[in-house]
């Protein structure tokens, strides 16, 4: 390759050059000649064909949407499918007077102002000889008036779409969401993730829970039809077409009958519950009370729901085991008791002697226990049993804030569970450096005694309690919780099958996990703070109460329950999981303003634990509770 | 003194591809009136386009080849390191990131990597043209490589073509051997399947989608449909001036742009485009004989690249219009409305006029 600088090579290396441009030069031709063919191709070979095209009819891509997927639960119960329905709809290219054939239809058929509304819209988004309902929904009745005056409307015609339904309405509502109208938003996520073009036959979207998280995989690929269109934007004839493809229909780990013993057992109540299977992480029930109707929002919600849905004090559009943030009282304190055995601290025998109050060294400020008197001579177990909050006062103070904090992290606290459903809130895990970032203020030791007993600024999800039980029950063993446990492929009738994913091994030794689950087994036997729910159960039950105050108690007033005005009374939470040898059920539930922990929360869990474990459906007559709470001791606080 | 002025302004430029270029562009301000519905406000917007780009080729006609030569590393240097701004702090517009703001204004470096990469490798080509090796040439696809991977990832297909073509015919030119070609070509080819069996099916159709538009009729294929029905009633003569049917009604989409000559092509048929093929012939042919008479490598490597990039703009553009190839969104030179694109082309004009106006003052080899 190497060539010594002469002029011979000089000359001949542009002799070379000249020699490689005119074989650009000939590329150059051969280029312009190919674009010469094509338009002799286009332009005199097929110019009839073309011509014909534009000028006598105009050539048009007609969408067809396909059929949305199925969501089932793990028992193949229907939770989301889609069904016919009369719409009655306008083709505007064929119609003269858009104003005046809208206020005629509505002599015979009932049209409302935000139909017309909804109307005008969608006729922005789509082609002038696409029809555009005005009004779905159409009954019978409806219909029959309207197909005996149809010779009246050219250009208006009935015609049958596919509309989803929820056909549980309220049960589970909060699972798998609902679709509703693509607004603006929509087709700005739809332009960023380029699928805008698989979305020109689509009116719907999910807009949350399953249906918004798989929206991707339940809507299915557009077919399309080219169709030839004459002046009077009639379809002559369909040039090609491909057929839509269906989208994929979804398994969910829910289990229905589990979800509706739930949802019943809370009765009038708000609040949530979460129910995983420890093993897989799957989610058995995922409760949300109140709920609402999906079906108001597919074919766009008026304006009188809407109101009351928002505006309601019961929030029952928010979708509380994920979005609703609880401090989570004693149910902390089966984890803090682990977070302390773990760092050899306050293994049995070690006991304290509790007065009822604990105090930091030089402070005259007392902590006090739930229970004035104290509970006497209290070891790790019992402490956990008996809910004694003073004994985890001084362990808190004694592992400090990061180690307690670096600990529980573990179980899921601060963060989110990475559950298939969107807008779940992380909590808080509160830790000196959060604080200096969010209030820019120092920690103070007595902020990390509350915390011993899951008050102060720590903060959870139901989802995350339920998580955490469940790693718990587990053993360590970290499953992410899912809902979806199998995606169907209804063209192929390939099933994929979500396997279970491991979040985290955790490191914990047997034998402090072992004095953790006696003490939570002993909550449920008599003695315990929640005996009444592990009464007569036939297994056994390992459990935590607890109970967040809504509203500050002062150092020297009493809570009275009764006097409260009733939205400031204490949320009752509970966590439990069962049968305790070989755990197939974790559950946390929270009953909002419910007061005590045991006496609300409990008797749900313990329906729930009934069904998933016995196959027993509670009696009607016991819908509401179990057997009566016994009070205990005098039950303030756990 | 008249004549003096005349003179030192039309010292160094050319006036056969001044002319065909002002030409051009007449045509084009001609369809751009018809293609955006009458528009006077977009003629005037596409005359201050012109203005600035003539401007530019002027000033650019002026500088000696020589000084190019030298700015020639910086300049691609400095490409590289706004490429690589924009890849962390750049706009994002259209679902692309090409534009960084730098406060006074918004530049998108791509269209600059357009002249500077094959500048850069006109340079280094002409700095090792007594001893050149085979693994000078595997710098230099480095050298084009890395603004090339740079710009595809913002996304822009069509901007990474044209820098790929321009470095490409430098190297070509620079004498790569007819084997190592042969060998990379086929290497390619080779892994094609390979790389196609890894893909996903979504990639796949994608790909497909690019390949062949009509499978995705309501999207990519829509334009390609609709551009194809206005340019095959065109017909042999047109339908005249203001009166193309697919292009008045909203059938064809990015028609001022992208799609301009479906518009021109539906009004004035094939007789037309015949006419516009043989102007954009001019431009290439002169420009090819600016190159073989220029005196230093540089010179000789930079202004073959830009002729032939100019070719490969026309080429894309119409055969990607015409459906013979993908949609890559590149516009059709010197007629397409669009102040970034006018600027490149006329800037690479300017360097083929300068290369070409101080010929004789640069010593020889």
């Amino acid at each position: 390759m190497r060539r010594r600088p002469e002029l011979r090579n000089h000359q001949h290396e542009l002799h070379q050059f000249k020699l490689r441009l005119a074989v650009l030069g000939f590329v150059v031709l051969i280029g312009f000649s190919t674009l010469i063919i094509r338009f002799y191709f286009l332009q005199v070979v097929r110019y009839e064909h073309y011509h014909t095209l534009a000028e006598n009819n105009r050539i048009s891509v007609v969408p067809t949407a396909p059929t949305r997927g199925i969501i089932t639960d793990r028992n193949g119960t229907t939770i989301a499918h889609n069904f016919f329905v009369y719409a009655l709809e306008i083709t505007p290219s064929k119609v003269d007077d858009l104003e005046k054939t809208i206020a005629d239809i509505s002599q015979l058929v009932e049209i409302s102002s935000s139909d017309i509304k909804r109307f005008k819209k969608l006729k922005e988004r789509t082609h002038e000889f696409e029809s555009i309902p005005i009004r779905t929904h159409l009954n019978e009745v409806e219909a029959a008036k309207f197909a005996a005056n149809r010779f009246r409307f050219p250009g208006v015609d009935i015609k049958s779409r596919l509309f989803r339904h929820y056909p549980n309405e309220k049960l589970g509502a909060h699972i798998a969401g609902y679709i509703g109208r693509i607004n603006d938003n929509d087709l700005d996520w739809l332009r960023e993730s380029n699928v805008l073009s698989n979305y020109k036959g689509s009116d719907h979207i999910g807009k949350s829970g399953i249906e918004q998280y798989y929206e991707k995989t339940l809507h299915g690929i557009t077919g399309f039809q080219q169709v030839e269109i004459n002046a009077e934007g009639k379809a002559v004839r369909v040039l090609s077409s491909k057929a839509p493809v269906s989208g994929n229909n979804l398994t969910l780990s829910i289990d229905l009958e589990l979800q509706a013993i739930a949802e019943k057992g809370f009765g009038e109540s708000r609040g949530a519950l979460v129910a995983i299977q420890p093993k897989t992480g799957e989610v058995l029930a995922l409760v949300s009370m109140p709920t609402f109707d999906p079906n108001l929002f597919v074919g766009g919600i008026d304006t009188k729901n809407w109101r009351r849905l928002n505006e309601s004090e019961d929030k029952p559009l928010i979708n509380r085991p994920l979005r609703g943030i609880y401090p989570p009282g004693s149910t902390f304190k089966p984890f803090v008791a682990l977070a302390g055995l773990e760092a050899g601290k306050r293994l049995p025998p070690y006991s304290i002697q509790d007065q009822g109050y604990f105090t930091l060294p030089n402070s005259s400020h007392r902590y006090r226990d739930w229970k004035v008197d104290g509970h006497g001579i209290v070891d790790v177990t019992r402490a956990i049993t008996v809910s004694c909050d003073t004994f985890f006062y001084g362990l808190a103070i004694e592992l400090g804030i990061e180690k307690l904090a670096n600990f529980v992290r573990h179980f899921g606290f601060g963060e989110k569970s990475g559950i298939d459903i969107g807008g779940e809130n992380s909590g808080l895990l509160p830790t000196p450096e959060w604080k200096r970032r969010r209030f820019k203020q120092p920690w103070y030791v007595g902020e990390t005694v509350i915390v011993g007993i899951g008050q102060g600024y720590t903060l959870v999800t139901p989802m995350q309690l339920a998580y955490a039980t469940a790693v718990l029950a587990n053993k360590g063993t970290a499953m992410k919780p899912h809902l979806v446990t199998a995606i169907t492929n209804i063209e192929t009738g390939e099933v994929s099958h979500i396997k279970p994913v491991l979040t985290e091994q955790i490191v914990l030794s047997d034998s402090n996990l072992e004095i953790v689950k006696k003490a939570m087994i002993d909550v449920t036997l008599p003695g315990g703070t929640a005996a009444f729910v592990g009464n007569n159960a036939g297994y056994s039950i390992a459990a935590k109460t607890g109970t967040a105050q809504v509203i500050g108690i002062k150092q020297n007033e009493k809570y009275n329950e009764k006097s409260i005005n009733a939205r400031h009374r204490d949320h009752a939470l509970f966590i439990a999981y069962a049968p305790t040898e070989d755990p197939t059920i974790a559950i946390a539930a929270i009953v909002e303003n419910g007061g005590h922990g045991g006496s609300a929360a409990g008797p749900i869990v313990r329906q729930v634990m009934d069904y998933y474990l016995l196959g027993k459906k509670p009696l009607a007559s016991d819908s509401k509770l179990l057997p009566s709470p016994t009070p205990v001791e005098e039950m303030h606080h756990d | 003194m008249i004549n003096q002025i005349v003179h030192i302004i039309s010292k160094h430029i050319d006036s056969i591809l001044m002319s065909c270029i002002l030409f051009a562009m007449l045509v084009g301000l001609f369809v751009l009136y018809s293609a955006s519905g009458e528009s006077l406000n977009r003629l005037t917007s596409q005359l201050i386009n012109i203005s600035v780009a003539i401007t530019i080729m002027w000033a650019v006609a002026n500088i000696q080849p020589q000084l190019m030569e030298r700015i020639a590393l910086p300049l691609y240097l400095i490409g590289l390191l706004l490429l690589l701004g924009v890849a962390l702090f750049g706009n994002i517009s259209h679902g692309a990131r090409r534009w960084l703001d730098l406060g006074v204004m918004k530049i998108q470096p791509s269209e600059l990597m357009r002249i500077a990469a094959p500048m850069m490798l006109a340079w280094f080509f002409s700095k090792r043209e007594n001893a050149l090796r085979v693994t000078d040439f595997f710098i230099g696809f480095l050298i084009l490589i890395a603004p090339v991977l740079f710009i595809l990832k913002q996304p822009d297909l069509g901007t990474s073509l044209l820098v790929s073509a321009s470095g490409f015919f430098v190297i070509f030119l620079a004498g790569l051997s007819w084997r190592i070609m042969l060998g990379g070509m086929m290497t390619i080819g080779a892994l094609i399947p390979v790389f196609w069996s890894l893909l996903h099916d979504y990639q796949r159709r994608r790909v497909m989608i690019l390949i062949d538009p009509t499978q995705d009729p309501l999207g990519a294929g829509y334009h390609i449909i609709q551009s194809t029905i206005a340019q095959g009633s065109g017909g042999l003569t047109g339908k005249g001036w203001l009166n193309g049917s697919q292009s008045q009604l909203d059938f064809l989409p990015e028609r001022t742009t992208d799609f301009i000559f479906s518009v021109f092509s539906e009004e004035f048929g094939m007789v037309g485009n015949l006419l516009l093929i043989l102007l954009f012939s001019t431009i290439i042919a002169r420009g090819l004989y600016i190159t073989s008479q220029a005196k230093s490598t540089f010179s000789r490597l930079l202004a073959g690249s830009i002729t032939l990039t100019f070719f490969i703009y026309i080429f894309v553009n119409i055969g990607m219009v015409s459906g013979l190839l993908p949609v890559v969104g590149v516009p059709l030179p010197l007629i397409s409305y669009g102040g970034t694109s006018m600027v490149t082309i006329l800037l690479g004009f300017g360097i083929l006029m300068s290369i070409h106006t101080h010929k004789n003052l640069v010593a020889s080899g």
